[in-house]
């Protein structure tokens, strides 16, 4: 057989069973639509952790350590230090804010200008902020920098503001594993869903089966329509889903942009990308062809003419 | 060509379905198989078509042995063998063209080589006219011819064919065994297994007699029909 009629024939069936699977859609529309819910479901979830992922990375790149400085430290070598920091390699940059400086900030914006006036001293240590640089801002180095500045004598505290993120950071860590294990899971049952629907088409066309392997039809020809079929219910169960997503995200991406604008931000929904879609569409196919493989592997074999 | 040497088969649980059957039969030779139900016949031809393997003793289809054969190449001996079945075993859901098209499709012909060898089959079996048809449409006899016309579409070494005139009234069983003689003639080794011994008495071939597994005779059918189906 040549390379030309082979496709051809790969063409043909490809279609045919498209033709079928298009002939009856009722039947074949409940596969297809259980298979589309299926991945939906991880596949929205992943959407919407990664948008979470998105806001707070803004928040972590926010990320500062807070120095306060003992009393004892003269502004000249509170400089002195913030200049030391900065050569630092994982530090992006730092900032030294004298007392002085912190009083006439705090006065300006706090509105309690007045009850400082009654203090007979500035009550603002001297402090320098420091930035991690981007690639130093993950939960570990920033722990390993507290625990440096910590030792220095001219520090008196060393404070990481963004407790809180760290806690938010092991809850996602907690969903990204959650919707892992869903993944497993709904993928599992469109694998089966999928060799049942091709289980109970091998059934049917038992006597067809048995026919062509009577007049000389190898198990790779036999195989060939089912496991486009397969392919088919997973293409379509793909874009099924595709569009259950994308639509679940333009309903939300109403009330997140009132949200962002309450928070001050622009911040849009990122929804299913070309990467995403083409991941999501990809894998679907495969759960078809390895769901209609098992059937046929299963089921072809028990098929002999007698 | 087929030989049977010393061929035994024995079904789990039961005694023989046949014992020690020797015989040749040469290409271009045309034989029946014949013999009362549960003699053997089916089994005789279920061997040549790998449908069954032998307990016993060796099958050679043209002078290659099919104990030695593979499961994976299976389908390719059979795509030698042309079969024809008492049940026709059409597809009901496709048209006599894709039918008889189908060992062509299996085989992976070009599709203009497929419509001209169709229709080159569909002419010998006098159906030409039908090929848009559905098998359900057509009458008993015409289906048969669908079947034979699929069986010889890749013009096989070997036809084997099953109680092919079963369902047949007498008229219409000659013009299928005529069909029969006209592909014995280019050369094809035809064997058919059938319980007509009036018709197989009036085509004068080569006989094969089973009963209880064993062969009985070999040889031209020229004894009433009792005596030779006791």
């Amino acid at each position: 057989m040549s390379l030309s009629v082979y496709l051809a024939r790969h063409m043909q069936v490809m279609i045919a069973t498209l033709g079928e699977l298009m002939r009856a859609p009722l039947s074949n529309m409940m596969t297809i639509a259980v298979i589309g819910i299926a991945l939906a479901l991880p596949t929205g979830l992943q959407v919407l952790l990664k948008n979470v992922q998105q806001v707070t990375a803004q928040w972590d790149g926010a990320a500062q350590i807070s120095l306060y400085l003992k009393d004892s430290v003269t502004t000249k070598q509170a400089e002195s230090l913030t200049k030391l920091l900065t050569k630092r390699q994982d530090v992006k940059s730092a900032n030294n804010i004298t007392p002085d400086s912190a009083m006439t900030e705090f006065r300006k914006n706090s509105g309690f200008g007045e009850a400082l006036d009654a203090l007979e001293e500035n009550p603002f240590p001297a402090l320098i902020v420091v930035y991690p640089s981007d690639n130093n801002d993950s939960i570990i180095s920033v722990e390993a920098m507290l625990a440096d500045f910590r030792a220095r004598p001219e520090v008196e505290r060393a404070q990481f503001d963004l407790q809180w993120l760290k806690r938010l950071f092991a809850i996602m860590d907690f969903g990204r594993r959650g919707i892992w294990v869903l993944a497993v899971l709904l993928s599992l049952s469109v694998l089966l869903v999928v060799g049942n629907t091709i289980r109970l088409a091998i059934e049917n066309r038992r006597e067809e089966i048995e026919i062509i392997k009577l007049i000389g039809g190898t198990d790779a020809f036999i195989r060939r329509p089912f496991l486009y079929n397969g392919f088919w219910f997973g293409l379509s169960g793909g874009v099924i889903s595709w569009i259950l997503v994308t639509l679940a995200l333009w309903l939300l991406s109403g009330p997140v942009g009132q949200l962002a604008t309450l928070y001050n931000s622009n911040y849009q929904l990122t929804t299913l990308d070309l990467t995403a879609s083409a991941i999501l569409l990809g894998f679907s196919v495969l759960l078809g062809l390895a769901g209609s493989w098992l059937a046929v592997s299963r089921h072809l074999h028990a098929i002999e003419p007698q | 060509m087929i030989e049977f040497h010393n061929v035994s088969k024995r079904y789990p649980g039961s005694t023989d379905a046949l014992s020690q059957i020797d015989f040749k039969l040469a290409s271009s030779e045309m034989a029946f198989l014949t013999g009362h139900s549960g003699a053997g016949k089916s089994t005789l031809l279920k061997l040549i078509a790998l449908l069954i393997r032998p307990t016993t003793g060796q099958v050679l289809v043209n002078s290659e042995n099919l104990g030695r054969v593979q499961p994976k190449r299976i389908p390719y001996v059979r795509r030698k063998i042309g079969m024809i079945f008492q049940d026709h075993k059409l597809l009901f859901d496709r048209t006599v063209f894709d039918n008889v098209a189908l060992p062509l499709v299996i085989m992976g012909m070009p599709h203009q080589e497929i419509g001209r060898r169709v229709r080159a089959s569909l002419d010998k079996v006098g159906l030409l006219n039908k090929e848009k048809a559905y098998p359900i449409t057509l009458s008993g006899g015409q289906q048969q011819r669908v079947g034979i016309a699929r069986a010889v579409v890749n013009k096989p070494s070997i036809l084997l064919a099953d109680e092919p005139t079963g369902n047949l009234d007498p008229e219409l069983s000659s013009e299928v065994m005529e069909i029969f003689a006209q592909f014995q003639q280019v050369g094809t080794c035809v064997l058919i297994a059938s319980h007509d011994l009036d018709l197989i008495r009036r085509m004068g071939h080569r006989t094969l007699i089973l009963r209880d597994g064993k062969m009985v005779a070999d040889g031209t059918l020229s004894k009433p029909a009792s005596e030779a189906n006791q």
